[in-house]
């Protein structure tokens, strides 16, 4: 009987212990957000104050009117100009994106052609390039070519970055799914392009969303690249525009950080809708018997 | 009228060849069963008639006209694949009434072949259910539904129940059987399993390596093997082979004991041959098949017997070569008893050792 009692005793010391270090990691993963978040409705003067004000005093949404342009306190940044760049250049080079990830990821599935492992590996190592090492010469070309500040500049870019990505994602949904669903879909009178497009597309349509959703936010979040192509508000991205709050002498801590949530929660958002996604990709089921 | 004909034809892949040269003619109506070993080119065959594999080389044609490059769609055939390959997304309904609304017709004859389908099948309390929550033996048959609600002019059946349980596969063969004589279409059906194509066909086709080996019903298949893989393939247990030498008009076996010619046969002296004699013609004096009509009898000891319930499988030796051998009745038998055994030669058969071609005269 006590040995029961111990064990559970243990069983439940071991929990706390589990949930303790669980807090403790995420705590360390998601603090710094969670100071983004806090001092984005903090003021300036208490977010510089040392010794450092942990619990703040006020709350206050001035910030956000501030770049909004809706208080007495205005600051020169165009952030709806760069809200408005961010999103075509996501949406679009996303879109290219996918519909080539598409056909790249369906073409390696299905077909079978010269070089192909070649060319797939050629991709995914043009993944592992890290994208700032590819920023002078980019430069250098997009200079020549007048893409400089452009958003098809930066759409391009984002393009080839995430092309690789799509295809290899969207590649192992296609093939997830029998070739035989295609061939019974093309014996029941469909057109090859029919049968992609009412069995194989609907049944691969997880994958594809969650693809779409991690080169959008590859898109929304790029920094490094965007910092160097872009000049105004012509083609900065509001990851971009967070440098405008750094002047000569001074950094605006709380409007940077008021504009970092901005960023955030689209980010957020789609983050929850790829995870759905994603659980849904991985039990679609019922094909085999 | 669907007849389906083949005409020499050929199948390659690069400089491998898998189907040579084969020709076959399918009657209207007909249920026509390909049946051989794995990679035999069975499949590789059906997949040709259905349009969702080229055609390398010959003509094939259904109802006269020839499809070699007309896609599946354009062929009015429908196929039943060995994982039934239902679409997973669309619900029993919808998988039934696919091909008709790409076919553009409307709603209620939708409507109405599905549910016709449905009655014919025992689907009608599952027309609301995905592919996920049915049993097998309920895939294979909204299978069998999407197929026959076309009306097309011939099925297709790629080993349609090799993904099923024995008992079940047994219940489905017979389905199957009622389908065709309820809704008579020609049918030609792939599989590897002798026993399907025994009860299946009105016509057996059995290939190896590419090649047809015989065709022929059920019973003409079973009676008269064009060779010794004709015989060692259909019937089960297979049919024993013993190697000899015809010497004086008798067969004599390795160890020159010596047999009788089976009665159908016709071999000249000194020619090397194989003498087949299927285990349920083998059998112990007063437990065979056939009592009367020309035998030999030999004496043989039991290796090992394996009851079956009102008869025993047993594995003796003939010539120093394993055979298995058939007692009928319910008699127990014991490894290591001597029994004396008939072997009813007007049903054994005779082949040419170096061919393996049949020495039957018919």
């Amino acid at each position: 009987m006590s040995a029961l009692v111990e064990s559970r005793a243990s069983k439940r010391a071991k929990a706390v212990a589990l949930w303790l270090a669980t807090f403790l990691l995420m705590a360390v993963i998601c603090l710094p957000g969670l100071w983004v978040v806090l001092s984005a409705f903090r003021l300036n003067r208490e977010i510089l104050a040392k010794p450092p004000v942990w619990v703040p005093e006020v709350l206050t949404l001035l910030n956000f009117g501030k770049i909004f342009g809706w208080g007495e306190q205005q600051i020169g940044i165009p952030v709806g100009a760069y809200f408005t760049n961010s999103l075509i250049i996501a949406l679009t080079s996303t879109f290219i994106a996918l519909a080539i990830g598409m056909a790249g990821g369906y073409a390696f599935a299905r077909y079978r052609f010269r070089g192909k492992a070649a060319l797939f590996l050629g991709l995914m190592l043009f993944r592992a390039v890290p994208g700032i090492a590819l920023s002078l010469p980019l430069f250098m070309m997009w200079s020549k070519l007048g893409l400089i500040n452009t958003k098809a500049g930066l759409i391009i870019v984002y393009v080839s970055l995430n092309v690789p990505f799509t295809i290899w994602l969207i590649d192992g949904f296609f093939r997830q799914i029998p070739l035989a669903l295609s061939e019974a879909a093309q014996v029941d009178g469909c057109t090859r392009w029919q049968a992609f497009w009412k069995i194989e597309f609907p049944l691969a349509r997880s994958g594809i969303a969650s693809a779409g959703v991690f080169a959008f936010l590859t898109s929304w979040n790029e920094f490094a690249l965007a910092s160097q192509l872009t000049r105004s508000t012509a083609s900065k991205t509001l990851p971009v525009g967070l440098l405008d709050f750094t002047a000569q002498f001074t950094i605006d801590w709380a409007g940077m950080c008021a504009l970092a949530v901005i960023i955030i929660i689209p980010a957020l958002i789609l983050t929850f809708i790829v995870q759905k996604h994603l659980i849904a990709g991985l039990t679609f089921g019922g094909v085999k018997g | 009228m669907a007849d389906i004909t083949l005409e020499k034809v050929v199948k390659k892949y690069g400089a491998l060849g898998v189907v040579h040269s084969i020709d076959l003619n399918i009657a209207h109506q007909e249920f026509v069963v390909l049946v051989g070993p794995s990679g035999c080119g069975k499949s590789t065959t059906l997949r040709m008639i259905a349009g969702l594999e080229d055609i390398t080389g010959g003509i094939v044609r259904i109802g006269g006209r020839v499809v070699n490059d007309l896609p599946p769609r354009k062929r009015n055939i429908s196929m039943v694949f060995q994982n039934y390959a239902l679409y997973p997304h669309m619900n029993v309904r919808d998988n039934l009434g696919f091909g008709l609304k790409i076919a553009g017709q409307s709603p209620a004859v939708v409507a109405e072949r599905v549910a016709e389908a449905a009655d014919i099948l025992g689907l009608s309390a599952l027309l609301d259910r995905t592919p996920a929550e049915l049993s097998g033996g309920q895939r294979q048959r909204v299978a069998m539904g999407r197929a026959i609600v076309r009306h097309p002019d011939a099925f297709l059946f790629d080993e349609p129940l090799s993904n099923l349980d024995a008992k079940l596969r047994g219940q489905m063969r017979a389905e199957i059987k009622k389908l065709h004589q309820r809704v008579k279409t020609t049918v030609v059906y792939v599989t590897h399993d002798q026993v399907e194509a025994m009860t299946l066909a009105d016509r057996i086709v059995v290939m190896r390596d590419g090649h047809i080996e015989q065709t022929g019903t059920p019973m003409e298949v079973f009676n008269h093997p064009h060779n010794t893989f004709v015989a060692t393939f259909i019937g089960s247990p297979p049919m024993n082979l013993l190697p000899g030498v015809i010497a004086g008009g008798a067969v004599q076996l390795a160890d020159g004991s010596v047999v009788p010619v089976p009665v159908r046969a016709k071999a000249a002296e000194g020619q090397p041959v194989m003498l087949g004699i299927r285990p349920d013609d083998i059998s112990p004096v007063g437990h065979g098949l056939s009592q009367d009509g020309p035998g030999a009898e030999l004496a043989l000891n039991v290796d090992l017997a394996e009851p079956l319930g009102m008869e025993s499988l047993i594995y003796t030796r003939i010539a120093g070569q394993e055979v298995q051998a058939k007692l009928y009745g319910p008699r127990i038998v014991l490894p290591g008893e001597a029994l004396t055994f008939r072997l009813a030669l007007d049903r054994a058969h005779l082949f040419d050792a170096a061919s393996g071609k049949t020495l039957e005269v018919r």
